[in-house]
This record gives structure tokens, C-alpha cells and sequence, in this order.
């Protein structure tokens, strides 16, 4: 057997394949040590200036030396050559070590065939929208990549695009098809986007001056959340997330062991139903409007209120909720709750204790002594403000008598520690307060720079009564949000500090399109796949009926295609057609006839290659001419006749 | 019904052989110029020197009976050199108008590619439009009016290339080359052709020519070949091999020189072979070729013919 000689890659599909290999792996440069993107640009460009210089590609040594250095790197930053980041790096700079090596088609080939493999495993490191378009323009290059290089040195630029945006278009009905029926994992197919574990920023179970404020700095969305009805006014908005009861005199902390005894909540108005969309926090809270009456089944409210998941949330997960917002609870609350309320380390914060209990023996009712302390931050020359001073040591007295300048979770937790040295329970929340509805789709979008501190006091005969010592301070802060609490304030994100309409318009519909992508695409899970087949009228359709299904439609588009095609062709003129039935005889005796050759040319060839048929063929001509060129009627029986003689 | 070549009942049969004896081995070409004259057009033959143009252009000259001129262009030749003036006579005392040598049947312009642009155009003029103006007065010429011109290849010294509109004037561009082995042989034995070419006789009256272009441009072209014709000119324009696509008039140019051929080679219908015979004489100098700039090559022609189905 023989071997073909590889076929030369002609010098202008070069650029092709580098705009390939570039927009494939582009993406992964983001996520890579620096020294392995530096590694593939440095080999781009060199490869780059090698073709741009005409010269030669360098020798076998070269690569040899060059897959050994990056392999070494490889293992010795990820400690193995196998996994997830480390195949990946491999194959970001493998890929640009193909073109140094772009010597025949084949090569050129395996640069395409990367390319769409690629492609795919940016879906480990995000599945945004950006994303999603970044690698749909990435699949556009890489088709017309393949296509210039079956179109040869003649294909032009502009023609070859619009042949791969045609291929590409007429792909979609195929990808929908697949993206509907076929059949769902639990979970994203591709294992989770690895953002959703790392550096996800968010409440934590602990605070301590800074945390809160440094988190109001962050312009991520946290949750998105969908009321049925009018979403209640902004100052009612109260998300509760860690409850933290312990202090240390420096850090508030949450309980370590779980109280389990449900908590007693009356509701005196109607439930309020609504839907929230959290962001993986991967942790295990949830996050629900005061006071929750109806909750998911997987989830508890622990008797603190706050509502807990099975598991951490490492997926943007959706929940549907009910919530009074006119609640009584635990008016009889236990008395390890209420001693633990009144704990305070001792020895810390002495002014701050000192002042407690004066008002504990000076003023008789608990009720007075909370109006007490507001009425302290109100005129105590307190200021509201993101970027505190540093404090150190009795952190509380320090604020309180010294620099009185501080972000909510400052207030929350010297309120919260005054109320427990003049015997009031007392404990802090952390939560997100507020929230900003998009006109466009009606979700209200929740985000980091909402996070928020509050306390919550128990009073006998009222139970826990929530306080904001911020709403005293700065009350726009609860009324309208940060940025109108904080003018001219370059702290806050960008995104929350927007004041310009156009712009605002801007973000709410980007938003309201990310949301969509999120609640439509990739929250297309197993349930939401059921409820679309049991709408279109096969409940509980198991995977082998989406199979079938899915082969069924994919079929059904390729008849519907093949139908368009046949019925598009163009029209033969019977004589043509016979015509062809004859050309296509003599293509089985060895004799090829392409389409452009004249019948004279065809019967030349006939003439000089079969002999024996050439009689036959020449009537054959004669008759087709007289039918198809010639001047006089068309007599089409003669020619059928003068096919069937021909062998 | 004549479908295949009849060329020995053909009414032109004796003239081509005619013809044949004094140019050695160019009986293609010797069709072609006749396929341009009877499709009414000018001929334009550019190739070396010493290889027969003039020789040719004499040969159909005397074989057709024309009124023949021939004019050698050279870089001081001035428009009036070819249309005439108009000379003082003393005895009269008045001024009579001396045709010029453009006033025949049929001019062979030598070497044109050598004369100023402007005498170029004077000769160029007259054969668009079948008359000639000198000196504010306008003179038909007589019929039929043939132009054979000549021209050496653009590259050599002291030429002026023609223009594209000029050169789109001349229906068909001819390229005789080399004769091939044995018409050499047998033109070293004969000792040269053009002394030939002076003592033939004619076979053709002026008067049959309008005759027969009629019976040319009449000849059966049909639907699809109609259809092959137009798929052929659009692919010039489409394709990314030429600069710039065939003008309409081409296509008619293409059209009539196919039938003619068609008529030489005996037959009432035109065919798809005898497009494809005529079209790189046709369509090679119309045509300039994306790489490099220069006139279409055959090879480019014929790259085009296979790109082209036939409908």
C-alpha cells in the first residue's frame, strides 16, 4: 500500500489557523498561572514571525525541548500532568505548539479539530452569557477556518464568513432540539463552573469591624428575588441570613450548636409569596424576608429564623418562599436564649459596659432603654460612613467615645453590646437589606454591596423586636439604598453608584438579561425539562422517551431540510436529464464526463477510449443535439430509443 | 440534419484550403479570422514578428476579393496618413479631397501598437463607426469594412499598448505562434509563402459576404446555449480569477463569433464546443487576470470553461 505524499498547506491559510488557535484558547489566559499564557503567547508569536519572515519552522529538537520544559512546568506547578487544570494547560500549549509545526494539511487539520475541543472546556471555568458568545463568534472562526482550507489559496475573506454564519445557522435547529430533549443530569454537565467555589465573596458567619463595609464594595449580585405581587416598600426589606450571638469582644460569631426548637411566630397579615434565585455563597443559609412561613422541603428554619439548607449552595439555586412581614416571635423565648443574649466577655469594653448598666439602673423599662441608645447615635455627633478608621483593642469603646465613625455593622454591634450590659437580650444579624427592582423583568436584584447589619431585641410580651441602629444614623440608608446614602462617594462600586439614567436603563437590561440566561439556559435542569415535556404532553417522560423523541425531531429537521433542498433544486430539461443517464454510463466503462465538457469533447473521448461504443454514443449525441440545441421540434422517443441502444 | 462537421460539402470548404496551402498548419486560426469577418467584427492578430501575420492578412485579402490597403503604422504616422486630405488645385483653384488609404475593403494595420495614441484612435473611429470625418466632412466607407490589425506583444521597445476600451473594438485577438514541425519543413523546401499569397485568385465576391454574415447571424442558437453563454459571461464577473467581469457586449460578440464558427463547421445550430472553440479569442484579451495584471492566458479561459457547467 502506498502511502499519499501529505499535501502542502498553502502559506495563506496560516493566519487562519492562528486566528483559531488564539480565539480557542484566549479564554483559558484568564485562568492560567501567568508563566504558562506567557509560554503560548511567546510561541504564538514566534510561530507568527517565522510565517511572517517566510522562514523555516523550527526542528524536531526544538519541540522536543519545548514539550519537555512546559511539561516539567506543568507538573511542577499542579504536581501532576493529569486533572482538570493540568490537561488544560497542556492543551493551551500544545495547541501553540501545533503551529509551529503547521507543515501539511493534516497538521492544519488537528489545529482545527483542537480548536473545537477547546472550545468546550471553557464551560469548566464559566457559563456566562459572555461566555456563550465569545464561543459562538470562537466556532464561527474555527468553521471558517475549516472551510478556507478545503477552499484553497482562491477563497476570499468576506464569501468564506458568510459560508460558516450559514453552516452556523443552520446548525441552530439541531442545537435546539439537543438542548431541549436530550436527557438531563442532575447538575450541569460539565461539573460546576469552578467560580462558583472560589473567591465567592459574601456574608460569612462571623463579623467584625471592616467585614461588612468591605463587602459593600462589591458590586456582585447576590440573589435575585421575584414577588408575586407588589414587592413591599425598601424599607421593609429585611433579608435575615446569620444570626450571631457570640462576641469575643473583637468578632461576632454565629452558634456553633444548632438550637433545633422551632421557632413560635404568629403572622397578623397576609403571607407574602415569592421566589428567590440565590448565587452559589457555598454556604449553607438561605436567604428569606422576615418571617418566613413557608419554606422548601429540603431546608429548616432554625429557631433563631434563620433558614438552612441541606447542603451548601454551590449552584445558583431557585426557592420558593412565603413570608409575613407583620410577625410576632418567640414571645416565649428559653432562658439559655435570653442568658446568652445578655453574655458579654468580661473585662472588654469597659465604657461601653459602665454606660449599660447605667441605664439599666437608671431607666426601668427595656423598651426606654433601646430608645435610649438610638437617641445616643442620633445626637452624638455619629457619622454614617464606608471607610471607618481603624480600631484596635476595645474596639467598641474605642468607636463609641472616640471616633464615631463607623459602617452599620460599627452600630449593630456597639448597639447590640450596650443593650446587653443594661440587661436588654440582644443579638446582631447580618443579612442584605433592600435591593434594586429592574423595571424591565420585575426581579429585584439584591447584591453584595446590600449586605447589612442590624440587631434584634427580646422584649417580654413582644418577643424579638428588630432594631437598626443604622435607620437612626443615616436613615436614607434603609429608605433608598447606599448610594444615596453615600454621595460622592468613589468607595461603592460602580455599578451600585450609577446615578445617570441612561446608564442605570443600561444595566437593568443587562441584568434582566443575564437573569433571563440564568433562569432559561442554564436553569434548564431535569425538573424544568419535565415540566416543558408534561406541557407538551408527555409527563413523566423518562430518558428513553427523550431519546426517541430527540431522534425523532433531529430527523424531522433533516427531512424538513432534505424537502426545502429536493424541492429547490433546479429543474432538468428531460433531454438534460437523459443527457446525464448516459454521461453516468459512461462513467461505469471509465470514461468521466464532468458537467462543463461539451457533447462533442465527450464523444471525442469516447471515440478514442471505447471504440466499440462509439456508434451507439454517436447517435446518442446526434439525437441529443437535434433535442436540446437544434432548430426543429424535439423528438424525446427517438433519443430514449437511442439510450437504450447505447451498452 | 447536419449536427457533425461537413466541412468537405461546405460552400467555404475550397476557400479554407486555399487558405491552408499558404499559411502551413494554422487552419484553426484561418476559421477564426473568418468567423470574425462573417460575425462582422475587427480581428486583431498580436504575436511576434516573422511569424505570418501579414501573411494571413494578405492571404484572406486575395481569397475574398477585396479592395485591399495596407497601412504600417509607425510612430510618426499622423491621422491625416490615414484618412486623407484635401490638396490646392491650381487649375481649378479649389481644394479635392484625396482618400486616404482607410478608404477599402479591407486595411491591414501593421504593427498599431507602434503609432501615437492619436493616429490609434483615427483608425479605431473609423472602424466603430463605419465612416470617416476629416476636415469637417463626413465620408462613409465602403462595405464590407474589415480591419486586420497587428501588433507586436506590449513588452517590446518603442510600442504603444492599446487601451482596454480600444482593444474591446477588435472582436477576436488571434496569437498565430510557432508553426509546428512539418509546416516549418515545409516552409524552409518552399522557400517563404508570401510570394504565394500575391498570385491567388478569388473565390468570393465582395457582393457574397453580406450574404453570408446574414446566414450566420440567423444561425439556431437555443434556449440552453443562450443560457450556457450568459453562465459563462456571469462567471467572469463572479470569479475571483479576473479583475473584472465581460461587458454585455462581449457576451453578443461571443455569441455572433460562435455562430459563425458554428456555420464554418457546417452546422445549423450552435453548440456548447463551439463556444468554448471561440471564447479565448474572444474573452483573452477582455479579460485581465487578478495575479499579476496581465491579459487572461488560455489557461485561465479554460480554468473558467471547467468551472462552468454546462445548463
Amino acid at each position: 500500500m502506498s502511502v499519499a505524499a501529505p499535501q502542502a498547506l498553502d502559506r495563506g491559510a496560516v493566519p487562519w489557523l492562528f486566528a483559531t488557535a488564539l480565539i480557542a484558547t484566549a479564554p483559558h489566559f484568564f485562568h492560567q498561572p501567568e508563566w504558562l499564557t506567557g509560554l503560548a503567547l511567546l510561541i504564538f508569536g514566534w510561530g507568527g514571525w517565522l510565517w511572517w519572515r517566510g522562514l523555516r519552522l523550527p526542528g524536531r529538537w526544538w519541540l522536543v525541548a519545548l514539550v519537555v520544559a512546559s511539561c516539567a512546568g506543568i507538573v511542577l506547578q499542579f504536581r501532576s500532568l493529569f486533572g482538570r487544570e493540568a490537561g488544560l494547560a497542556l492543551l493551551v500549549v500544545f495547541t501553540a505548539m501545533k503551529l509551529l509545526e503547521l507543515r501539511s494539511r493534516r497538521d492544519a487539520a488537528v489545529v482545527t479539530v483542537l480548536g473545537y475541543f477547546l472550545l468546550l472546556t471553557h464551560y469548566f471555568h464559566s457559563q456566562s452569557i459572555l461566555t456563550g458568545a465569545w464561543l459562538f463568534a470562537a466556532s464561527l472562526i474555527v468553521t471558517a477556518t475549516l472551510i478556507r482550507l478545503h477552499g484553497g489559496p482562491n477563497s476570499r475573506l468576506l464569501p468564506t464568513l458568510r459560508y460558516a454564519a450559514l453552516l452556523t445557522v443552520q446548525a441552530v435547529p439541531f442545537m435546539l432540539v439537543l438542548y431541549l430533549l436530550f436527557p438531563r443530569i442532575g447538575g450541569p454537565l460539565w461539573g460546576l463552573p469552578q467560580d462558583a467555589y472560589n473567591g465567592r465573596t459574601g456574608l460569612s458567619g462571623s463579623m467584625s469591624p471592616g467585614s461588612i463595609a468591605n463587602l459593600a464594595q462589591n458590586g456582585d449580585i447576590a440573589f435575585r428575588a421575584r414577588f408575586e405581587s407588589t414587592p413591599p416598600s425598601r424599607g421593609r426589606l429585611y433579608w435575615r441570613g446569620p444570626v450571631l450571638e457570640e462576641f469575643d469582644g473583637q468578632t461576632w460569631k454565629a452558634m456553633d450548636a444548632l438550637a433545633l426548637a422551632r421557632p413560635d411566630i404568629s403572622g397578623q397579615d397576609p403571607p407574602l409569596r415569592y421566589a428567590v434565585t440565590l448565587e452559589p455563597h457555598n454556604q449553607r443559609w438561605l436567604l428569606a424576608l422576615d418571617a418566613p412561613s413557608t419554606w422548601p422541603a429540603d431546608s429548616r428554619l432554625l429557631a433563631n429564623l434563620t433558614l438552612l439548607g441541606n447542603r451548601p449552595i454551590t449552584q445558583r439555586q431557585r426557592i420558593e418562599l412565603t413570608t409575613t412581614l407583620d410577625y410576632r416571635f418567640n414571645v416565649q423565648e428559653s432562658g439559655t436564649t435570653l442568658q446568652r443574649a445578655l453574655r458579654l466577655p468580661a473585662g472588654r469594653n469597659p465604657r461601653a459596659q459602665a454606660l449599660g448598666q447605667s441605664w439599666r439602673e437608671t431607666i426601668v423599662d427595656p423598651g426606654s432603654r433601646v430608645e435610649q441608645a438610638l437617641t445616643l447615635f442620633r445626637t452624638g455627633n455619629f457619622v454614617y460612613t464606608l471607610t471607618p478608621p481603624l480600631l484596635a483593642g476595645d474596639t467598641m469603646d474605642e468607636f463609641l467615645f472616640g471616633t464615631r465613625r463607623g459602617f452599620c455593622e460599627h452600630y449593630a454591634a456597639a448597639f447590640v453590646v450596650l443593650m446587653r450590659a443594661a440587661g436588654v437580650p440582644a443579638r446582631v444579624i447580618t443579612g442584605y437589606q433592600g435591593g434594586e427592582l429592574n423595571p424591565l423583568d420585575g426581579y429585584l436584584v439584591v447584591r453584595q454591596s446590600d449586605a447589612h447589619a442590624w440587631a434584634e431585641v427580646w422584649l417580654a410580651g413582644q418577643g424579638w423586636v428588630r432594631v437598626d441602629p443604622t435607620a437612626a444614623i443615616a436613615p436614607t440608608r434603609i429608605e433608598s439604598g447606599l448610594a444615596e446614602a453615600m454621595p460622592g462617594s468613589d468607595a461603592l462600586p460602580a455599578l451600585v453608584a450609577l446615578r445617570q439614567d441612561w446608564l442605570r436603563s443600561l444595566r437593568f437590561r443587562w441584568e434582566a438579561l443575564n437573569n433571563g440566561w440564568n433562569q432559561w439556559i442554564l436553569g434548564y435542569n431535569p425538573e424544568r425539562q419535565r415540566e416543558l415535556m408534561g406541557r407538551l404532553g408527555l409527563p413523566d417522560a423518562d430518558w428513553q422517551t427523550l431519546a426517541k423523541w430527540l431522534f425523532g425531531a433531529c430527523g424531522l429537521v433533516l427531512l424538513l431540510v432534505s424537502a426545502w433542498t429536493l424541492a429547490h433544486r433546479p429543474r432538468l430539461d428531460p433531454a438534460q436529464r437523459l443527457w446525464r443517464r448516459a454521461s453516468a454510463r459512461l462513467g461505469r466503462r471509465g470514461i468521466d464526463c464532468p458537467e462543463w465538457m461539451p457533447p462533442l469533447a465527450v464523444l471525442a473521448r469516447v471515440e478514442a477510449g471505447q471504440p466499440a461504443l462509439a456508434p451507439a454514443f454517436r447517435s446518442f449525441v446526434e439525437h441529443y443535439l437535434a433535442c436540446r440545441y437544434g432548430p426543429g421540434p424535439t423528438n424525446l422517443k427517438a433519443l430514449r430509443r437511442a439510450l437504450a441502444a447505447l451498452p | 440534419m447536419p449536427v457533425f462537421s461537413v466541412s468537405r460539402d461546405h460552400p467555404l470548404a475550397p476557400l479554407i484550403a486555399a487558405a491552408n496551402q499558404v499559411i502551413l498548419g494554422k487552419e484553426r486560426e484561418i476559421r477564426l479570422a473568418l468567423a470574425c469577418l462573417f460575425a462582422g467584427g475587427h480581428l486583431l492578430i498580436e504575436d511576434l514578428p516573422g511569424v505570418g501575420k501579414t501573411t494571413l492578412a494578405q492571404t484572406l485579402a486575395a481569397l475574398l476579393g477585396l479592395r485591399y490597403h495596407r497601412i504600417q503604422f509607425t510612430s510618426d504616422l499622423l491621422p491625416a496618413d490615414i484618412t486623407g486630405v484635401s490638396l490646392y488645385q491650381r487649375e481649378t483653384g479649389d481644394f479635392r479631397f484625396l482618400p486616404g488609404p482607410i478608404f477599402a475593403q479591407l486595411i491591414l494595420a501593421d504593427e498599431i501598437n507602434r503609432a501615437t495614441p492619436k493616429t490609434q484612435s483615427a483608425l479605431l473611429e473609423a472602424m466603430e463607426e463605419g465612416q470617416v470625418t476629416a476636415e469637417g466632412e463626413t465620408r462613409p466607407l465602403p462595405q464590407p469594412f474589415f480591419v486586420i490589425a497587428t501588433q507586436n506583444p506590449a513588452h517590446q521597445i518603442g510600442t504603444f499598448p492599446l487601451p482596454e476600451s480600444q482593444l474591446d473594438r477588435f472582436l477576436v485577438r488571434l496569437e498565430l505562434g510557432y508553426p509546428d514541425r512539418e509546416a516549418e519543413l515545409a516552409l524552409l523546401a518552399s522557400g517563404g509563402q508570401r510570394t504565394r499569397a500575391a498570385s491567388l485568385t478569388p473565390l468570393l465576391q465582395p457582393a457574397d459576404i453580406p450574404v453570408l454574415r446574414q446566414a450566420t447571424a440567423t444561425l439556431h442558437a437555443a434556449p440552453p446555449l443562450l443560457a450556457y453563454v450568459q453562465a459563462l459571461v456571469e462567471a467572469t464577473r463572479r470569479q475571483t480569477g479576473f479583475l473584472h467581469g465581460l461587458s454585455p457586449r462581449a457576451g453578443l460578440g461571443l455569441l455572433a463569433v460562435a455562430r459563425a464558427w458554428a456555420w464554418l463547421e457546417g452546422r445549423d445550430m450552435v453548440l456548447p464546443d463551439d463556444v468554448q472553440a471561440v471564447l479565448p479569442a474572444v474573452a483573452c484579451h477582455r479579460l485581465r487576470s487578478a495575479q499579476g495584471g496581465g491579459h487572461a492566458t488560455p489557461e485561465d479561459i479554460g480554468a473558467l470553461i471547467r468551472s462552468v457547467p454546462i445548463p
